[in-house]
């Protein structure tokens, strides 16, 4: 193509106007933003959610007045009624999976990081790349509509317009299925009880429409990095971070598509009349449910877990990628047995497949089938050791540099062993009779696939904040964070594997009634005391994340002294990332303490014979 | 990934201004990929044919999980099979030709853009809607036999099943349409390279819809 025709190098110029260059902009660093930024807003709405459930977990039949002003029926006199903690159990769960968890490391990293660390100009298709923001965005407005559906009158009844299955203003904040949605009561309507009308129906529209953004964002990413490589980026070069956003893609890719063709049936089971998930001769609240029968509530739970599972990987995965880069970075080590870590992250995606089947171990499935799912399920322990023991053996007699990024990248390898080891537990059919819904459950992961991945991207933030805003945040007050927070999620989440193994259920509004559970209520006050204190230092953060913006430490370059193309090029980034100039790539990712080198790092765009490399 | 090395690890020269050179670096670029104008890279029709297979991957898993459920349901012992409505028997006829259409479409293209090309994909088209028509008549025959969206199973999958494969298809005459209008134009160099990758990836795409719909058509036919 056109080969040794030197034109002049005409630049596409950025986009001037407002809207073009922020809100529908093509450009995936800003896109990237626009995830990170919806992640930061939904993870509020979240973690306020978390907090109320432990003050009502801990302080039952309080009056709380705010809260009667704020949801008159939800919490009538300033009480939360049951069906608002379940509410908040759903959406709370609902919003942290797919709007925090699954946008962030993906969507929002990801975009920005994927083209700039493979050294193109942007994603294959930057439109695309926009409409799956949008798409996305909307699935969450739509879930916060589920919410005012049964929580406001005013909402409610605007929704009810919509059709017979849309009656809403149950006064619950929301669908209260739990995050799971599980079949049969999730299928019926309204009949089910509050919080099972309109706002289910606009709760499973959301995800639906959360699928289609996902998929549009699997395809750009998968088809980037397989094309648009720059020279010399072999697949072996390619920083791991960029491995974990592929494999990440495969899952979604593969995973959500699940998802949303269960999500049709379970709409048109309420809304069309179908029988998809509603088995015949069903009776709820006493009376027999008319018109259905031939479905299988159980077939849900296959669809739901087969994508469920992935989806947990997905939360964590590009925390692992980010984890490794950070840790190698500031080991100012190489990366130990970097095929070691691809083999073992792709072996991680593709298990996550073939285990759907223990989150159902009590739901009566044959013995064998529940042996099939445990031993592939513990045979996930391979690679997380792998990786696990690459990571340790990475920090082994390095020269540390214990910056904030760097905290938050080992708190996520202490967290992840901490989740991660009662997953053994867990994976084991007999254990799990015991454990099965109770506090044990929410403990692991809770650690493992929320916190950890958290811990992930809160390390990626400080880490790739100066390329994105050009400024450093502010270290003291980072590592303030970084204490606070390690020390407060170990406080909270330690006490619940106590709670489960007395016996504890998932769920429960209260405890009060339940006299084998007395004991331990000094330990819930202790949770929520450490609940509440872990959450108002997320202002920290959020202060840091923004007074930074305008105020920090101007970054320069390469502030890290870190070895991959996104620190080759300006902070921020020139609008098509290499200021078309394309980026040459000589070298392994993690090329740090090079014996005979001038310096302990050496760029991946560094020409010449490396004396040691990852070939 | 030895091979993948081998063919790219050889570090070719660098190019433009800020970049370290390497010895004997004379500007050009051996595969055509490095170097990129006007901020926009050099088309690689590469990019068509992955994205429509990664595209299709997806829809598999979509079709497999709903075919899935199918099966699982029919081994229920309330499921009530339903007969199959003869138009559904007419507008697989009609898929089936289309996809013999579409191919050769791409087989004039493939000797140069002619009248022919464009006859062959207007009579691909017209197939296509012919076959969706053919679907509602289906639904047609369907309501009449008292076969509702609502009930058991069998008869919702009925539904189902040509609903979801339908908007699917919509996507596949959507880009037939858009190749169609352009079908009549000189096209060169770079437009035309795009042009002849659109055209397969489409010709992928609509033998996909072909065989997916016979593989439900099979499935609600003879497995109840």
């Amino acid at each position: 193509m056109a080969d040794g025709v030197h034109e002049e190098v005409h630049r596409h110029p950025a986009p001037t106007g407002f809207i073009r260059k922020y809100i529908f902009s093509i450009d995936h660093k800003v896109i990237g933003i626009q995830y990170i930024l919806l992640a930061l807003t939904a993870v509020v709405v979240g973690l306020v959610m978390s907090v109320l459930m432990r003050m009502n977990l801990s302080w039952p039949g309080t009056n709380w007045p705010i809260m009667g002003t704020l949801f008159p029926t939800g919490a009538p006199g300033g009480v939360m009624s049951p069906e608002f903690y379940l509410s908040l159990v759903t959406m709370h769960g609902t919003i942290m999976v797919f709007f925090v968890l699954t946008t962030a490391p993906q969507g929002g990293f990801g975009n920005y990081f994927l083209p700039i660390q493979i050294g193109a100009d942007d994603m294959a298709f930057p439109f695309l790349n926009m409409m799956s923001f949008w798409v996305t965005f909307v699935g969450f407005v739509v879930l916060l509509l589920a919410i005012f559906a049964e929580g406001n009158v005013t909402v409610g009844t605007w929704v009810s317009k919509l059709g017979e299955s849309f009656a809403a203003g149950s006064g619950t904040v929301g669908p209260i299925g739990g995050w799971t949605g599980y079949a049969p009561l999730s299928a019926l309507g309204k009949i089910a009880g509050p919080g099972q009308g309109a706002g289910v129906n606009l709760w499973i529209i959301s995800i639906a429409i959360f699928c289609v953004g996902s998929l549009l964002g699997a395809l750009n990413f998968i088809t980037t990095l397989l094309n648009m490589r720059t020279r010399g980026m072999t697949l072996m070069r390619m920083p791991l971070t960029c491995w974990a956003w592929f494999t990440t893609a495969i899952l979604a890719l593969l995973s959500f598509p699940v998802l949303l063709g269960g999500g049709i049936l379970l709409l048109l089971d309420r809304v069309a009349g179908t029988s998809f998930f509603i088995p015949g001769g069903l009776y709820v609240s006493g009376s027999l449910v008319p018109l259905h029968n031939g479905g299988s509530p159980l077939l849900w739970q296959h669809l739901f877990w087969f994508f469920g599972h992935p989806e947990v990987y997905i939360a964590i995965l590009p925390g692992m990628g980010a984890t490794s880069h950070i840790l190698s970075t500031f080991a100012r080590k190489p990366i130990f047995g970097y095929r070691a870590m691809v083999f073992a992250i792709f072996a991680i995606g593709m298990l996550g497949f073939f285990v759907w089947g223990h989150h159902m171990f009590m739901s009566g499935m044959s013995p064998y089938s529940a042996v099939a799912f445990s031993i592939l399920t513990l045979s996930i322990g391979v690679p997380s050791a792998i990786k696990t023991f690459n990571w340790l053996g990475t920090l082994w007699g390095a020269k540390i540099r214990f910056t904030t990024p760097m905290l938050f990248a080992i708190g996520f390898v202490s967290l992840f062993v901490a989740g991660g080891i009662t997953g053994l537990v867990l994976g084991q059919t007999s254990l799990d009779f015991f454990f099965h819904d109770t506090y044990f459950v929410t403990a692991h992961f809770h650690l493992v696939m929320g916190v950890a991945s958290i811990f992930g991207m809160f390390a990626a933030t400080y880490f790739w904040f100066p390329k994105m805003f050009g400024r450093l945040m502010s270290e003291s007050l980072g590592k303030f964070h970084f204490w606070v927070t390690f020390i407060g999620v170990y406080a909270i989440f330690v006490p619940f594997h106590a709670m489960g193994m007395v016996g504890m259920p998932r769920r429960y509004a209260q405890f009060g009634e339940y006299e084998f559970l007395k004991n331990t209520h000094g330990l819930v006050l202790f949770v929520t005391v450490a609940a509440i204190i872990t959450a108002v230092v997320q202002l920290v953060f959020y202060f840091n994340f923004f007074w930074s913006m305008f105020k920090g430490k101007k970054a320069g370059d390469n502030p890290w002294e870190a070895t991959t193309l996104e620190w080759t090029i300006p902070s921020p980034p020139p609008h098509d990332n290499f200021a078309g100039i394309v980026p040459v790539v000589y070298r392994g990712p993690y090329e740090f303490a090079v014996p005979g080198a001038p310096q302990d790092y050496v760029m991946q765009t560094q020409p010449g014979e490396a004396a040691v490399g990852s070939h | 990934m030895a091979t993948v090395t081998s063919a790219k690890t050889a570090a070719k020269p660098g190019v433009g201004p800020g970049w370290p050179k390497p010895p004997g670096n004379n500007g050009s670029n051996g595969n055509g990929r490095g170097k990129w104008f006007g901020g926009r890279r050099p088309f690689s029709k590469d990019t068509y044919r992955i994205t429509v297979w990664i595209l299709l991957a997806a829809i598999v898993m979509m079709f497999v999980a709903l075919a899935s459920s199918y099966i699982v349901l029919s081994g229920n012992p309330e499921w009530q099979p339903v007969r199959m409505p003869r138009a559904f028997m007419f507008s697989t006829g009609l898929i089936l030709i289309s996809s013999v259409t579409m191919a050769a479409a791409r087989h004039q293209l493939q000797q140069g853009p002619s009248r022919k090309y464009q006859g062959w994909l207007l009579a691909t088209l017209l197939l296509g809607l012919a076959f969706l028509g053919c679907q509602y008549a289906g639904w047609k025959q369907l309501v009449n036999a008292g076969v509702f969206v609502s009930g058991n199973p069998h008869s919702s999958f009925y539904y189902l099943f040509t609903g979801a494969h339908g908007v699917h298809l919509l996507g596949g005459l959507t880009a037939l349409a858009y190749l169609a209008v352009r079908s009549g134009r000189v096209l060169v160099g770079e437009a035309n390279e795009k042009r002849s990758a659109a055209t397969d990836a489409v010709t992928l795409y609509w033998h996909f819809m072909d065989g997916l719909w016979v593989s439900l058509f099979l499935l609600l036919w003879l497995w109840k």
